[in-house]
């Protein structure tokens, strides 16, 4: 029966994106991390999304294949009275960029919303569907 | 010819229009099922949406198209997938705005497709409801 596996490919999506939802709320946590002396501050995380194919035709999944990290250097803030200041007096702070990170989410929120909402048509569907002869 | 040639033919006339809308729900729910992978995948990076040519598969399904199968004249040739619902001829959207990670899915256009096929699945649905209904009229004869 074909209609039930848009439950596996949405619920694929949903939870795909709330990885993503994950990963952009631990990126705002760390958004004002600091590093030490060593240099080595919070980097943002990205998940990268791949498509998983779900054994029927035209049913197609998600999957998160790796969570990348990103490589652009820290914001670099002189503050020589800062603690965590290295030997040129310069504090480096996370590579997060928050208003990525805020479009980031309103757009994963907005792709787990027509998720669920394809979940729920498909489920009244299948309710009717399981009427058939009796009306 | 015998009755029960006759009652046969009679009971094949009656369930003829049911046939016809039972083919149209199953390839309902298979284009369903391809929206919902277009609107899973809104977001996946190179992911090519897929539409179904449905006139041609419901063409096919119901017996007024042949859906293009090979010749197979040795033992061991395979018959490949055929007919528009068919995964080598689902037919591939274009993008409707250009993007950077090669993503053609228009979340518009498919949420809108995915609520044109909702109804037209539950047409279908209801069709066969008053199929079966009148069936049954006619079987109980009152």
């Amino acid at each position: 029966m074909s209609m039930f596996q848009i439950f596996n490919v949405a619920g694929s999506a949903v939870s795909a994106q709330s990885q993503r939802l994950n990963v952009v709320a631990s990126n705002l946590a760390n958004a004002d991390t600091v590093a030490g002396p060593d240099g080595q501050a919070y980097k943002a995380r990205q998940v990268v999304f791949q498509t998983q194919l779900m054994g029927e035709v035209g049913a197609a999944g998600v999957t998160v294949s790796t969570v990348s990290e990103d490589q652009t250097p820290g914001r670099r803030v002189h503050d020589p009275k800062h603690p965590q200041a290295d030997a040129e007096g310069y504090v480096t702070y996370s590579n997060v960029n928050p208003v990525e990170e805020m479009v980031n989410m309103i757009s994963a929120s907005r792709s787990y919303q027509n998720n669920v909402e394809v979940m729920n048509t498909a489920k009244s569907l299948l309710l009717k569907t399981l009427q058939m002869g009796q009306g | 010819m015998g009755l029960a040639d006759v009652s046969r033919i009679m009971i094949n006339r009656l369930t003829d229009a049911l046939h016809f809308q039972t083919q149209a729900l199953v390839l309902r729910s298979e284009r369903q099922r391809l929206i919902a992978s277009n609107i899973a995948n809104a977001d996946t990076p190179g992911y090519q949406a897929r539409e179904m040519n449905f006139s041609q598969a419901l063409r096919e399904a119901t017996g007024g198209a042949k859906a293009g199968d090979m010749a197979a004249t040795q033992p061991g040739h395979i018959q490949p997938a055929a007919g528009a619902r068919a995964e080598p001829n689902l037919l591939y959207a274009t993008a409707a705005q250009t993007n950077l990670d090669r993503n053609t899915v228009d979340l518009d256009r498919e949420r809108a497709a995915f609520a044109d096929n909702s109804v037209k699945y539950e047409a279908a649905l209801r069709f066969i409801n008053a199929d079966v209904k009148q069936i049954v009229e006619a079987i109980k004869g009152q």
